[in-house]
């Protein structure tokens, strides 16, 4: 299963829509259930999944889930 | 413990079968996933909570408390990290504290009815090191009077009740370092099921909801092994084995039980060999004495459950049953859903701090009284006993020897009156629940009847509360304790009832029933008192009244 599968599910759960369909390029305006509230549940459910932790940083710079994806991959690399 | 995502999932659920309660949340800090938190950790305690929040600005704490339309109940939670602030700027840093407790003072006077304030995890601000102790104007100083000046508050304003952030944070971390600095959420996504479920817990005991049984197994839960096969030397007590882990939790019953928590015993045993070791052992801390009641046999578990219920005559939602075995927990959770029965952690050892840590028996109100309810069950038992040996109702309760006292509220049984009204479910006809301030403030006449017989006394056992409305006097209240029907206290307190409102010249006693999912009992009370049925209400004219006969004399 692919990083980006993963947080779609993630997204679905967290967010309450189980249709829900993201792509790389998904910002924040395109999901009317992603707000300011719901993007920390997702930052620690992501946290959760993939045993890794952002930084305040990371939390703060993502424009849409590829870079999220890409901050994943990354960090599950190193460990 | 639920995650923060099952508590929100529950906010989709059906709340109509639950019992309603409003609570304001005022906070310094974003609240919005804490009073979702809130509303999800109600539904687990069967609890249809209404979380009505506002902002949060500078200020706007002081500025709602003006509202007139806060709740009678509620929250406050001022953040560490606000608090923190707030210490930076403060130009009288040793005054910092006593300061701070002046400003929750003026927030306990400005609330209309009870106040849940959060006190304040510890937090070290690495300026001065352990020498911080010794510095009356340091951070650690003033927080931790703070926090015991917040102690002190409540044990002085009966209407305040704290949350107690800084022992839940000894166990779970409070703050998710990233989100407090990039957001204005305070409490971590893990962290706020941990303090909703602990203000629900407040909320609910508020509402007289609280545990008042611990019904416990013995082989493997009271004591490391089988009595019946290890036999009474070889049990795991004391220095033997496992020992420390089974006497602190032992100790701990024997806390609660001192405490007005009834202990109960169910077992699969026999019951001579089960009592052996209450007797015998010295390393016991838990002895007959403390045992309300003791029910050791080879029936089912949920049997025995139910017997024990009946005894006590209380409801299987204020029982908490702790058994190792999975299989009797699965049993009983099956055939008595209401009762609460905790998963048990593998380890023996972790028994005790897991079970303290559920928070099982949070109360809003303690007395002099529930010290004393053990022995008050035990001599139930004994009457139990007696009135088998009647074939007569009346000889039985001439036998009783019954006396009562009615009296008004005084400053010694307040407290009492208002924890019987917090507790009574069943007896009880409109179930007002007054706090200890409202009762103080009422305007009509209280009557607080205390019974006792030829086995002890039964202390406060019954209130009711006159409403005066022209010629007619309002039975605001009528509560009782389950542990006295059928002994014609209901007559003794009509007659009561009736002799006042004469007196004040009023001509109807004037009754209402308004139905909850546990009164029943009561459904047909004003009925069976010769009242008559007027629209909702029921009525009884004084003019022609004849006093009611009952068994009951006056202390001599």
């Amino acid at each position: 299963v692919s990083i980006l599968e993963q947080v779609n599910e993630i997204f679905r759960k967290v967010l309450d829509t189980p249709a829900l369909l993201i792509a790389a390029s998904t910002t924040a305006k395109d999901v009317p259930e992603w707000d300011s509230l719901t993007h920390v549940e997702l930052i620690v459910a992501l946290e959760k999944q993939f045993k890794i932790k952002f930084t305040a940083r990371e939390v703060r710079k993502f424009q849409n889930v590829g870079e999220m994806c890409e901050t994943i991959a990354q960090k599950m690399h190193a460990l | 413990m639920p995650t923060f995502a099952e508590l929100k999932s529950n906010l989709k659920k059906d709340f109509s079968r639950f019992q309603a309660a409003r609570a304001g949340l005022l906070a310094d800090s974003a609240t919005q996933l804490l009073a979702q938190a809130l509303r999800g950790a109600g539904y687990e305690q069967q609890l249809d909570l209404t979380v009505v929040a506002g902002d949060t600005g500078e200020g706007e704490i002081e500025r709602q408390l003006l509202d007139s339309r806060l709740p009678e109940l509620v929250i406050i939670y001022e953040s560490v990290e606000k608090l923190f602030q707030r210490f930076q700027q403060s130009p009288a840093r040793e005054s910092f504290a006593a300061e701070h407790l002046e400003r929750v003072r003026k927030f306990i006077s400005a609330v209309p009815g009870r106040l849940l304030y959060l006190n304040f995890p510890e937090r070290d601000d690495g300026v001065f090191g352990n020498f911080a102790s010794k510095v009356r104007g340091s951070w650690i100083s003033q927080l931790r009077r703070i926090n015991s000046g917040l102690a002190n508050l409540a044990q002085e304003q009966a209407n305040l009740f704290i949350c107690d952030l800084a022992l839940l944070s000894t166990t779970h971390p409070v703050t998710d370092r990233k989100v407090a600095v990039t957001t204005d959420l305070l409490f971590s996504i893990d962290f706020l099921p941990v303090v909703a479920g602990s203000l629900v817990g407040i909320i609910g005991a508020c509402l007289g909801r609280f545990k008042k049984c611990l019904v416990m197994d013995l082989d493997n839960t009271l004591w490391g092994g089988v009595i019946g096969d290890d036999g009474l030397e070889n049990l795991e007590l004391g220095e033997l084995g496992l020992g420390k882990a089974f006497g602190q939790l032992q100790a701990w019953a024997k806390q609660l039980r001192e405490r007005g928590i009834i202990l109960a015993i169910s077992s699969k045993n026999d019951e001579r060999i089960a009592k052996e070791p209450f007797e015998r052992h010295p390393d016991m801390i838990l002895r007959l004495s403390d045992i309300a009641v003791f029910s050791a046999n080879w029936e089912n578990k949920a049997d025995n459950l139910r017997r024990i219920r009946d005894i006590l005559e209380i409801g299987f939602d204020s029982m908490v049953f702790i058994d190792d075995n999975p299989a009797e927990r699965d049993l009983v959770r099956r055939e008595l859903p209401e009762l609460c029965v905790p998963e048990l952690p593998e380890d023996p050892v972790d028994y005790l701090p897991y079970l303290q840590g559920l928070n099982l028996f949070e109360t809003a109100q303690l007395s002099s009284e529930d010290a004393r309810r053990t022995e008050r069950y035990q001599q139930e038992s004994q009457r139990h006993a007696l009135r088998s040996g009647f074939a007569d109702e009346e000889e039985f309760l001439r036998s009783l020897s019954m006396k009562a006292t009615v009296e008004g509220l005084t400053a010694f049984n307040l407290p009492r009156v208002a924890q019987l009204g917090q507790r009574s479910n069943q007896f009880n006809l409109r179930t007002v629940r007054y706090s200890e301030d409202e009762l103080r403030n009422l305007k009509g006449p209280v009557f607080a009847i205390h019974l006792e017989d030829r086995f002890g006394a039964h202390g406060l056992i019954s209130v009711a509360i006159l409403e005066e409305r022209g010629d007619e006097a309002f039975i605001d209240t009528w509560l009782m304790s389950c542990r006295v029907l059928k002994r014609g206290v209901e007559a003794l307190v009509l007659n009561a009832l009736a002799a006042e409102a004469s007196r004040r010249g009023m001509r109807w006693l004037v009754g209402e029933y308004l139905p909850t999912r546990k009164n029943e009992l009561v459904r047909d009370h004003y009925e069976r008192l010769g009242f008559a049925r007027a629209g909702g209400l029921w009525r009884l004219d004084l003019r022609d009244y004849q006093p009611r006969k009952h068994f009951i004399g006056s202390p001599a």
